[in-house]
């Protein structure tokens, strides 16, 4: 459908389209035409991706472009799924979605709190999965799996204190070069 | 001392409250700061993230077979809905064919998996609301199903059971047997909890018309699942976007019409019925056959075999051990698990390892549009809204 779509000259802004094996839609997009490509898929009368799945965010580290933030829409008219994904070197802010898709206010969240990829004019960026007062962003890959701080209760003190990670041994990780 | 008429004024400032994280109709560690004027819900902020394990990140740092018991403990009263929907996901990737028998094994556990989760969240939802009685008599059942988790993963919750490329192992002898036995007497049993609750008064005074999504609204909170069809909406992935062997069976979707905890709470009850059904037909079409795809590199192979080739014993050692790498590329991966559209989002860039493993959980989704349903309802209306979304901290937390 929507190769046909693209055919027709339907879509007006830069885009590259792919499809993977089991043909998922996949469009990529510029961060600066994002909050245009996706109000366009949800209201015009050929597409109507009128529910956001989730929005997720992934961390390529060592590329410039370091991070991609990837929204899933679901056409239940056309029971279609489509994936539009939007590339951004550190630091690059991107255009919030929330006044499309009310929802994508806690996948906003979830993106900044995880990725720290700035989110403009979303009105309530508050950090939501991590602990109050939490600093750093967990789930970039230069980010250390077992983390920097660790609480404790400290019977002297009568409360929880958070003290730095200390391992016994290092975290390994295991890949065939490793040698056991 | 001559009081100004400004002072003589007492202005009223809205009551903020604090319920949860250690509330028991909080189902779980929801925080959740509520604004209220008088008794009546003015905001309601939930604040989560208390139980988050960091499940993606560890999922990262695993390999593909390694990272599927996280998927059990993620929502833990649906557990092999998900390990499914990973096993999915990495089959897609790596072009993994299934077995006839596997695929029906699944469709029997994911059904299985969907009674369970609808009796937790039916009873929990009675137990919020003040009904005592169908909570015990639901968590009896469930006892009994998870029973048949034990009998073929050998544990009740965690099953570990649907894996990529089929499942762990073989369902035992008589298993079929007992799962007729309990379908025949379930339905006597949801027509007792029915009895309890579908035409009780307070049940009715506490549900109908409370937590009313329109299906406009519905849409754009982009819900999924049962809240979506009970706002009028008839969409199910088992149907939609078919899986396993889902489309060579009759099922019916029960659609809501005033979008209420009632209706949700109907469509629950009905969606158990066709549970059955889907189970009944299950267990007339299963036929002998292998349970595993039988590409070595990526599933282990069999006992026999491993006694008999050195060849199975070293892919054996290397599944376990080092695990298997997949071709690189994405998928987004979406099934009906009970509670709504479970995805994930899965990228791999050619090693052992998921690069990215995104989990959309439903109840995340859900549990946002909190604040919107329960503005203008009184205190213990939130808690009925809770129990309507079937909340549960595991998914929403990760």
């Amino acid at each position: 459908m929507i190769s046909q779509l693209i055919l027709n000259k339907v879509f007006v802004f830069p885009f590259i389209l792919f499809s993977n094996k089991k043909l998922e839609a996949i469009v990529v997009v510029l961060p600066t035409h994002l909050f245009f490509s996706i109000k366009c898929l949800k209201t015009h009368i050929n597409y109507r991706y009128t529910l956001l799945s989730c929005v997720s965010g992934v961390d390529f580290n060592s590329s410039t472009y370091r991070f991609a933030v990837v929204y899933d829409l679901i056409s239940l008219d056309f029971n279609k799924r489509i994936r539009i994904k939007t590339f951004l070197k550190e630091g690059q802010l991107l255009d919030s979605i929330t006044g499309i898709f009310v929802n994508a206010n806690w996948w906003e969240r979830e993106v900044w709190d995880f990725f720290g990829i700035f989110f403009n004019q979303n009105l309530d960026l508050r950090r939501i999965l991590t602990d109050y007062g939490f600093e750093g962003f967990p789930m970039r890959k230069d980010f250390p799996l077992s983390g920097y701080f660790e609480l404790s209760y400290n019977s002297n003190k009568k409360r929880v204190v958070s003290n730095l990670v200390e391992l016994s041994q290092e975290h390994r990780l295991f890949n065939s070069e490793s040698s056991i | 001392m001559k009081l100004k008429k400004k002072e003589l004024t007492k202005s009223v400032k809205n009551f903020t409250i604090n319920f949860g994280p250690q509330h028991p109709a909080a189902h779980g560690v929801l925080r959740l700061i509520l604004e209220l004027s008088g008794e009546i819900v003015e905001k309601a902020d939930p604040h989560i993230g208390l139980l988050h394990r960091g499940t993606e990140k560890l999922i990262e740092n695993k390999n593909f077979l390694q990272a599927l018991p996280y998927f059990d403990r993620l929502d833990y009263v649906s557990m092999m809905a998900q390990e499914h929907t990973y096993s999915l996901a990495v089959e897609t990737l790596s072009d993994l064919k299934v077995p006839e028998r596997a695929k029906i094994i699944r469709v029997l556990f994911l059904e299985i998996t969907r009674i369970l989760n609808h009796l937790l969240a039916v009873g929990c939802h009675a137990m919020d609301v003040g009904a005592m009685t169908p909570f015990l008599w639901a968590f009896e059942e469930r006892e009994k199903l998870m029973e048949f988790y034990e009998r073929v993963s050998g544990a009740r919750m965690h099953a570990a059971y649907i894996r990529p490329g089929g499942l762990y192992a073989d369902i035992p002898l008589g298993f079929l047997d007992d799962l007729y036995l309990f379908i025949f007497q379930f339905n006597t049993r949801i027509d007792e909890i029915e009895e309890m609750l579908t035409s009780n008064r307070i049940w009715k005074e506490r549900l109908v018309d409370i937590g009313v999504v329109s299906a406009k609204d519905a849409l754009e909170w982009g819900f999924s699942g049962v809240m979506l069809r009970g706002s009028g909406i008839p969409w199910d992935l088992r149907k939609s976007q078919p899986y396993e062997t889902y489309s060579s069976i009759k099922f019916k979707i029960p659609v809501g019409n005033s979008g209420d905890c009632y209706d949700r709470y109907i469509i629950r009850i009905e969606e158990m019925r066709q549970s059955l059904s889907i189970i009944e037909q299950c267990l007339s079409v299963i036929k002998e056959g292998p349970v595993k795809s039988n590409t070595c590199k990526q599933v282990s192979p069999s006992r026999i075999e491993i006694k008999n080739s050195m060849e199975s014993v070293i892919h054996h050692f290397k599944y376990y051990s080092e695990g298997y790498s997949i071709s690189a590329g994405e998928t987004y991966t979406a099934t009906e698990a009970p509670k709504g559209e479970f995805g994930v989002y899965l990228l791999s860039n050619g090693t052992e390892k998921p690069y990215r493993c995104k989990i959309k959980a439903p109840g995340f989704g859900h549990l946002q549009a909190l604040s919107f349903m329960s503005v203008g309802h009184m205190v213990a209306d939130v808690v009925t809204i809770i129990g309507t979304q079937d909340i549960v901290f595991g998914e929403i937390d990760r």
